[in-house]
């Protein structure tokens, strides 16, 4: 069996399997504003839920990737989907407090719940972000939500070289200044652009963007329209050619540079404080290879070709033990 | 094989010193943080290194031999309770910070590190581990991710699992397991998520990898006082519902306020019904704009009396009045259980009036100091051990005040997590189907059902001989059960 959301990302194809459509399983199952928490059929879009969330001046903090072109809640567990803002407050695991899901055994399991504290049983919900559907078939998620920033400014500025803006990087991940996303953007191999996302009430913004500027010795701040485009840009992946394979490299800030030095052809992005490398690219065997030597994993977000998952394979005793007992037939993997 | 051979594997590893076998000296590791247990474990081994901890698990599959990993024995659940045919691992001498990397924002730790040496090892580089439980000067690294442990700082930045990227462990089979890794992100399902929380029954943490955060630039802390607890519980809602996101939003009642005051004098006014505590925390220009949007909510909340912290002295008094109330509540009453259900925030009112109801009904003292901002209850139920009855009433009060929570959509525990004292209580919130499940994972990665064995699933073992009385560490006022 094989699973598929909006496919807006990975795109499975049936190849002798059960192709399960989840579009239909839609809709907002529970949603209480004073709560702060949100349980949805894992078929509905991201964008939906986000609307809603911010009727009420609330978001998911996580940034989910690809919303406007319809990404599902259950795509963006299980392909751990998110984006810039992440560098905030966390990940969809930060986020998700409940899940229920069919496993291999063709269980119904409820994980987790819908209070936003909760010690008891496994945490099953965190299990199945970035699990690729290959544990089980999301049926409903729960997440908890936080209260949407008033206003949003961001410091855009140009650097010479990437390892200027790296060198910038401590700086700000160090200071006790609440930044809400840091990116690297960069443009061919002698030039990149530094941006640093804060958020928050609109009476402190222009003071903390000040503070912002003089730490790293210069740039343009920006807001409005254009910001949120800034930002727009990353999550949905208009910096890349429509045809080109988007892949995401976890990895430290001190490991970027001897990436990089390999992959000056490429489109390239650093985002969450340089946890995160996005790499366009039309040649993902390539890219595999060489992941693969410098001991990185990685995943195909968009356009895979086979396989999304490239460069080291981390296969452990105990990922063996759990899908043998939530798919002991492989169903799903 | 018999015992003798185990006992001999266990001494080709382990000094004399650091294999415990004499009644006397395991008679230190019979009970946690909830002494209400007790049992006498076959053995106790010190390890030293990682080598030796999978050393003593290997030993312990061989031979078919139940073990129970421990740190500082703070579990409020039952936790790390020994098995009395089993061995316990002690895990207080792994202790070394493996690499603390302030660019990367990262600690590598053994499961013994104590968490809050953590945070003062970053301090120099003004960064710190945030998830903050009461027993934080004593209690492991190793322990909190086991448990999942949460603290007064949870609303904002989560609980342990949030802030733990890698784990190294040994799995009850003795094999190891490299989870997760060092930066925030990662491309695999999140193993470090499913295994932090397990309460040990998926196996023995060796290190982990913890990310660290810039310390807040700055704090403002303020304490109202209300006629009712009700009033302070609407309060919360209405901080919630402004869409401010405080650090901690605490409420502490009548009795507690008294125990608080009586013990560490933190000045809280002795006639108010509940007390609010709100810390804001951040970026100072940020926390300023904030702050005047808190006053208006509160203000509106109408409390008899609003206190604000000038300076970090008056700030940590009335923390130290909030963290010592458990631990102060031992002066009004011999005994007490302490219970940490969840419920929905916007039924804190409604489960608050149902407690007041419950304990008129039984005639017991119940004092409510809580994360109200979580929904996270701390119930004591007051009891004198020494007149005959009166535990098992407490412990039906503490029942009903369970099934409370979980009948307003809640969850039995919080942040203490099931483990001996809560097993019970998973089949009321977990259906049969959930049960099996997590059994059958249990199962698929521990067979033999080695790795603490008897917690957290109902019908496990016959539980321990019981006895009433507060921990030793408690009564020195070390820690304190929040």
């Amino acid at each position: 069996m094989r699973l598929r959301g909006a496919a807006t990302k990975l795109r499975p194809v049936a190849d002798g399997c059960q192709l399960l459509d989840m579009r239909r399983l839609t809709g907002v199952i529970d949603y209480q504003p004073t709560e702060f928490v949100i349980t949805a059929w894992a078929g509905t879009p991201a964008a939906e839920v986000q609307a809603l969330l911010a009727e009420h001046g609330q978001y998911l903090p996580f940034d989910p990737l690809l919303a406007e072109r319809g990404a599902t809640l259950g795509g963006t567990v299980a392909a751990n989907a998110c984006g810039p803002e992440r560098y905030r407050y966390g990940g969809v695991r930060d986020f998700i407090i409940g899940a229920r899901f069919i496993d291999g055994n063709g269980h119904v399991i409820q994980g987790g719940g819908k209070v936003v504290k909760n010690a008891a049983g496994f945490d099953y919900p965190k299990l199945m972000v970035g699990s690729l559907g290959r544990l089980g078939a999301l049926v409903d998620v729960t997440f908890k939500v936080f209260p949407r920033p008033e206003a949003y400014a961001t410091l855009q500025m140009s650097c010479p070289s990437l390892d200027a803006a790296l060198a910038l990087l401590p700086k700000l991940t160090n200071c006790p200044y609440d930044l809400n996303a840091i990116d690297i953007v960069v443009n061919g191999s002698n030039a990149a652009t530094l941006l640093v996302r804060v958020g928050g009430l609109a009476a402190g913004l222009p003071q903390r963007m000040d503070r912002v500027r003089s730490l790293c010795g210069g740039g343009e701040i920006v807001a409005g329209d254009d910001e949120a485009r800034i930002w727009r840009e990353a999550r949905e992946f208009t910096w890349v050619a429509e045809d080109a394979s988007v892949v995401k490299v976890p990895l430290t800030p001190a490991r970027i540079p001897a990436l990089d030095a390999r992959i000056q052809a490429t489109r390239r992005r650093y985002s969450v404080g340089g946890n995160v490398a996005w790499i366009a690219t039309h040649a993902p065997a390539e890219l595999d290879a060489l992941l693969t030597a410098l001991d990185l994993a990685g995943l195909v977000m968009l356009n895979a070709l086979g396989d999304p998952r490239i460069g080291r394979r981390v296969s452990h005793p105990f990922a063996e033990r759990v899908a043998r007992a939530l798919d002991p037939q492989h169903k799903f993997g | 094989m018999s015992q003798a051979e185990f006992l001999s594997a266990l001494r080709a590893v382990f000094p004399p010193g650091r294999l415990l076998t004499a009644p006397a000296a395991l008679a230190a590791y019979e009970s946690d943080g909830l002494t209400a247990f007790q049992a006498r474990p076959l053995a106790v081994v010190i390890p030293e290194t990682q080598a030796e901890v999978v050393a003593a698990v290997r030993a312990c599959h061989r031979f078919g031999v139940p073990f129970v990993a421990r740190g500082s024995g703070t579990s409020l659940s039952g936790g790390a309770l020994p098995i009395k045919e089993g061995i316990l691992i002690a895990l207080n001498r792994l202790n070394r910070i493996l690499k603390l990397d302030p660019q990367q924002r990262i600690a590598v730790v053994e499961a013994g590190v104590v968490n809050a040496e953590i945070t003062k090892a970053a301090a120099p580089y003004g960064l710190l581990y945030a998830p903050d439980p009461s027993s934080q000067p004593v209690c492991t690294i190793g322990g909190n991710i086991a448990f999942n442990s949460g603290g007064a700082h949870c609303l904002k930045y989560g609980m342990t699992s949030n802030h733990v990227l890698g784990l190294k462990v040994v799995l009850p089979d003795g094999a190891i397991a490299e989870l997760g890794g060092d930066s925030l992100e990662s491309v695999d399902a999140d193993y470090v998520g499913l295994f932090v929380g397990s309460e040990g029954l998926f196996g023995v943490v060796l290190e982990a990898t913890v990310r660290l955060l810039p310390k807040p630039e700055t704090y403002r802390t303020l304490l109202a006082a209300y006629r009712s607890l009700e009033a302070a519980g609407d309060a919360v809602s209405s901080v919630i519902a402004s869409g401010l996101l405080p650090g901690a939003l605490e409420i502490m009642d009548h009795l507690s306020i008294q125990a608080a005051e009586a013990a560490v004098k933190p000045g809280y006014p002795l006639d108010a019904a509940a007390l609010l505590i709100v810390e804001l925390e951040g970026e100072r220009a940020q926390v300023e704009a904030e702050w005047a949007r808190l006053r208006e909510v509160i203000d509106a909340s109408q409390p008899y009396l609003i206190k604000v912290a000038r300076d970090d002295e008056e700030r940590s008094k009335i923390w130290k009045g909030r963290k010592s109330a458990f631990s102060a509540v031992g002066r009004l009453s011999p005994d007490y259980i302490v219970q940490d259900g969840v419920v929905p925030r916007r039924r804190l009112g409604e489960a608050l009036a149902e407690i007041e109801k419950l304990s008129a009904k039984w005639g017991i003292r119940v004092a409510n100091v809580f994360h109200a901002g979580d929904g996270n209850l701390h119930p004591l139920i007051m009891f004198d051990g020494r007149e005959p009855g009166a535990l098992q009433r407490a412990e039906e009060l503490a029942s009903e005040i369970i099934n409370l929570c979980i009948r307003l959509g809640g969850s039995i525990t919080g942040e203490h997590g099931v483990g001996m004292e809560k097993r019970q209580y998973m089949p009321r919130q977990f259906s049969e189907s959930d049960m099996d499940a997590m059994w059958a994972l249990r199962k698929a990665i521990d067979p033999l059902e080695l790795a603490n064995r008897g917690k957290v699933f109902p019908d496990g073992e016959a539980p321990a001989l019981r006895r009433v009385g507060s921990h030793p560490l408690e009564q020195a006022g070390v820690i304190s059960r929040v």
